[in-house]
């Protein structure tokens, strides 16, 4: 499982082992001020993201922030 | 001369507004506003209330660093002996922000900081090292209790007094062992607890096991080419009229629901009922909660094999972690039978 989200630090708290940083609380993977097409572009990009954190092998809690 | 003590407060305790103004940046203003009119009034005349620093929960979270930094600036400039946060209760983000208010004061400013809180609020495990926390109830019913502890909390620390235990003070827990004097050696003090304990009695352990709720990373997801995804959400993502009725806060359930038939989330298709954060953007297009539009896309292209049928959602907010649990544990137990190999789990 990966954990797409806005606070990581609760992320941490509450236990998930593959956190991506999502863009805001309302809109973890959207981006309202931008145009339609470049804020699929962005849903895209994370999903993208945590798709390749769940491909990843990892030991410990780890956050995907690039 | 009385003390002088900030107080910290978010934007619904401030009358600014709701969810709709949680994205409010720090505001210092002179005096008493809100509940810091109870709070001048249990700190007497031992101290006052110079001046309230506000901030919407939403901006603190989305701006963790420059939030505190400006905060501590606004606190700083009152010249205080003291600041006092919340009380937050079970609010998640106002929790978090009172307790990283109150750690940034003590370690900068070097003054006494106490904020309060409901034991489940994620705030605590996060503070409760760095800042005193009184124990509070869940919701703001509880005010008239955690108010009073808190400003006899606070004047104690302005005493230069020492507190006593979390259990005598009404605080939670700090994670301290403080050393003492007893004429009963821990060998007899052990078999009194283990007799105790044999016996069906109760005892108090004098170094209690911490709670961590951790599980080991499971193993990468090795053949993408052939998995099925499933999407959870904590965002309250629901189809149109939220069927189920999933709460608003402290959900006491979770919902599953058809995917088959949507390449996208529409906002005449989908909604959200989750009540902790504004929901426009999320009803007027749903995908930016649960991306059902890039997931189809990319099953389509071949990235991956399958979006898992239905979706499986709840509304985080306030809700007991014991229900997470038990939702954990069953949304996990329904997809590992139908062959799921990975979970992309969204959250507000």
């Amino acid at each position: 499982m990966v954990h797409v989200c806005t606070i990581v630090p609760i992320s941490l708290t509450v236990g998930a082992n593959r956190i991506i940083p999502a863009v805001a609380i309302p809109h973890p993977l959207g981006d309202p001020t931008k145009t339609p097409v470049e804020e699929k572009i962005i849903r895209r990009k994370l999903v993208d993201k945590a798709l390749k954190a769940l491909q990843t092998e990892i030991s410990e809690q780890t956050v995907f922030s690039e | 001369m009385s003390f002088r003590v900030v107080h910290y407060i978010n934007q619904f305790f401030a009358g600014i507004g709701g969810e709709d103004k949680a994205d409010v940046p720090p505001e210092l203003r002179q005096g008493v506003v809100g509940p810091g009119q109870a709070l001048a009034a249990a700190l007497g005349s031992e101290a006052q209330v110079v001046a309230t620093v506000i901030c919407g929960d939403g901006y603190f979270a989305e701006n963790l660093e420059k939030a505190t930094a400006d905060i501590l600036q606004m606190i700083r400039s009152c010249n205080p002996d003291a600041v006092v946060a919340g009380p937050a209760f079970n609010a998640g983000r106002y929790g978090t922000a009172a307790g990283a208010v109150c750690a940034a004061v003590s370690k900068e400013l070097g003054i006494p900081a106490v904020t309060g809180m409901y034991p489940e609020n994620p705030g605590v495990d996060m503070f409760r090292k760095s800042a005193v926390i009184a124990k509070t109830a869940d919701s703001a019913r509880g005010m008239k209790d955690a108010v009073p502890a808190m400003a006899r909390l606070v004047l104690k620390l302005l005493r230069k007094e020492e507190l006593g235990s979390p259990e005598a003070e009404g605080y939670l827990e700090q994670g301290l062992r403080k050393n003492f004097f007893t004429d009963v050696t821990g060998a007899e003090r052990a078999v009194e607890m283990l007799v105790n304990k044999l016996a069906g009695k109760p005892f108090v352990t004098e170094y209690p096991m911490p709670v961590f709720d951790r599980v080991a990373p499971n193993p990468p997801l090795k053949d993408l080419a052939n998995a099925t995804i499933a999407l959870v959400t904590s965002g309250g993502i629901c189809p149109k009229g939220n069927p189920d009725h999933i709460e608003a806060s402290s959900a006491t359930k979770y919902g599953e629901y058809g995917l088959e038939e949507f390449d996208l989330l529409t906002a005449s298709s989908h909604e959200t009922a989750h009540g902790g954060y504004d929901p426009t953007y999320a009803n007027n297009d749903p995908n930016r909660v649960l991306p059902v539009d890039v997931m189809r896309e990319m099953e389509k292209e071949g990235v991956f094999k399958k979006l898992y049928g239905k979706f499986f959602t709840t509304v985080g907010n306030g809700t007991p972690v014991a229900n997470a649990k038990r939702f954990g544990a069953e949304i996990a137990a329904k997809l590992k039978k139908d062959g799921v190999d990975a979970v992309i789990l969204t959250s507000t």
